[in-house]
């Protein structure tokens, strides 16, 4: 190696050590407030529950992971699947699984409507798509409960048309979960599926028609299919939030209507069992990685006839 | 283009659907906003026009002091946030790829991968117990949670923009003899100050909005607006809740807005 080389190679070292620095703030802000205490909680989800909530700590125990899954009888103390919880996660994934498709059916054509608009008027279309997306949770969350409570919106729409003599209950039921979290999750599905489908080659479409296919064909066979990584995208940002879901089911289901997150924060609140509740947490980080993991492998088939 | 022609581009029922999402998506929020000028002591009738509920609101020293921790908290998590992606920004981009990269991207991101729920009750683990060791139970978990959370927003238009900057303009100031810090200082700084700008305010919105880290987060009487909110939620409402929704939601659109045009001129 001669002397120029040498020098390259050291002048190489000390520019990545410096970015080593230069990142090292916000690397650390996320090790300590982000990524560490996840660790942390893994190693909570073994230990043996303290009396008045927190643990023991150094006393290791399985109870947590055990009875997230399965639960001791009172009388002759055998164990057995702990119904509740497995039908409240089972309760979380359907939800989160129809919010995907409802906000699918919305957001395609509209994602679609938006897309074949001329250039200027997109952006105002897609603009009034974030403004609520960049809203407050809670607001719309709050602003939903206005329309779906008993003397709300709806109730008193149907009641006016006489299609109704008494209010329908709505609110803290399950479909008022699915309604609340179609309603925040919306934009989430439009964004991905538009940025898709502004790229759509339709010459491909032209193509279709020219070989007499019909509109529902051309939909079905050409755009479909190539706008997929689209769907995988937004679908995938709605069921991973909606799987997690808290406020909403917190504001819209009630006590009755739990999912997964509030069943979390009971762990930790009035449950008082940390380690359940960590262990709970762990198991929805899980399946959010196994959805992560379905949409990797997908996102990387398909796309072709991009321009 | 007439309108016998063939559009190839058109489906059936498309924009009837769009027109039913837009007005599913303003109607709620119409509603809200409609319902912080009612009149009457609760939500369930109507008692006329009136701003009472505002006067109300901004007379209510919990919210007051509920809307002063939110900004302060904002303020400082937006601005550590902002800073701190900033300079990993610089870090990983523009250069050929080096071990550990793609470990950053990783790391920088994560707060995105995560469920709110998890991050929140692993935080409440962790902070709880410093509580306990240090006895400080002041903002600075909040800040230091918030902070956190924010920094993967503000990434991401300061990393788009330096991708797209050329490096001539600093090759240059680099040939005239300039340091690298007066390089960054007077030629990249200066170019970058719209993502900047961008990075700052979605970290401000963001940390704003946040509800549930928050809410596990928080030691007792630290309740930011949301919180404030979903506390009261759980009891009979009036309007007043309605009013402070009402003027947050013109906050955050007018912060929106704002972003909007600011990303619009860049290009």
């Amino acid at each position: 190696m001669n002397g120029a080389e040498q020098a390259a190679a050291a002048a190489r070292k000390q520019d990545i050590r410096s970015r080593w620095l230069l990142s090292a703030p916000a690397l650390l802000i996320i090790f300590v407030a982000a990524v560490g205490p996840l660790f942390v909680m893994l190693l909570y989800s073994f230990m043996v529950k303290g009396d008045y909530g927190d643990v023991k700590l150094g006393e290791f125990s399985l109870e947590g992971w055990t009875s997230v899954f399965f639960q001791r009888d009172i009388f002759d103390d055998t164990l057995g699947l702990a119904d509740a919880h497995l039908s409240i996660i089972w309760r979380s994934i359907q939800l989160s699984f129809f919010t995907t498709v409802l906000t699918a059916i919305l957001g395609f054509p509209t994602a679609y409507f938006i897309a074949t608009r001329p250039p200027h008027t997109r952006e105002i279309w897609v603009f009034l798509v974030t403004i609520p997306f960049w809203t407050n949770l809670l607001i719309r969350t709050f602003a939903m409960q206005q329309v779906i409570r008993n003397e709300g919106l709806l109730n008193n729409a149907l009641m006016w048309l006489g299609l109704i003599k008494s209010p329908l209950q709505i609110m803290y039921t399950d479909t008022a979960n699915l309604l609340g979290m179609t309603y925040v999750y919306l934009p989430l599905m439009v964004l991905p599926l538009y940025a898709s489908i502004e790229k759509l080659d339709f010459r491909l479409v032209e193509a279709g028609y020219d070989l007499y296919a019909t509109r529902f064909q051309v939909l079905r066979r050409i755009v479909i299919p190539l706008v997929r990584p689209g769907i995988v995208a937004g679908s995938i940002l709605v069921f991973i939030p909606s799987l997690g879901a808290y406020v909403i089911p917190r504001v819209l289901g009630g006590g009755k209507n739990m999912m997964l997150g509030n069943l979390i924060e009971m762990q930790f609140g009035s449950g008082r069992n940390w380690p359940l509740g960590a262990a709970m947490s762990i198991t929805l980080m899980v399946l959010v990685t196994v959805a992560l993991i379905f949409y990797v492998r997908n996102a990387s088939r398909g796309g072709a006839g991009h321009v | 283009m007439s309108r016998s022609r063939f559009d190839i581009r058109a489906q059936p029922g498309f924009g009837f659907i769009t027109l039913f999402t837009f007005f599913a998506l303003y109607l709620p929020i119409a509603a809200l906003v409609v319902y912080s000028f009612n009149g009457a002591e609760s939500l369930s009738q109507w008692g006329g026009f009136s701003s009472r509920w505002f006067v109300a609101a901004w007379q209510n020293s919990a919210v007051q002091d509920a809307a002063i921790r939110s900004l302060v908290i904002a303020l400082w998590a937006a601005g550590l946030a902002t800073v701190a992606a900033l300079m990993a920004a610089l870090a990983t981009t523009r250069t050929a790829p080096y071990r550990g990269q793609t470990l950053k991207y990783a790391l920088i991101n994560q707060p995105l991968m995560v469920p709110e729920i998890v991050t929140a009750v692993a935080l409440l683990i962790v902070f709880s117990r410093i509580k306990v060791w240090t006895g400080y139970s002041g903002l600075g978990y909040l800040v230091l949670a918030h902070t956190a959370f924010c920094i993967p927003f503000a990434y991401l238009p300061i990393r788009a923009r330096l991708e797209s900057m050329d490096l001539t303009l600093e090759r240059a100031a680099a040939d005239l003899y300039a340091t690298r810090w007066k390089t960054f200082r007077h030629v990249t700084l200066p170019l970058l100050r719209p993502a900047v700008i961008a990075g700052f305010m979605l970290a401000f919105v963001i940390s704003l909005d946040d509800v549930v880290i928050t809410e596990f987060v928080k030691s007792g009487g630290q309740d930011t607006l949301p919180t404030y909110m979903l506390g009261q939620l759980r009891r009979e409402t009036t309007p007043e809740i309605n009013a402070i929704a009402t003027v947050f939601l013109a906050l955050s659109t007018v912060l929106v807005v704002i972003f909007f045009f600011i990303n619009r001129k860049k290009q």
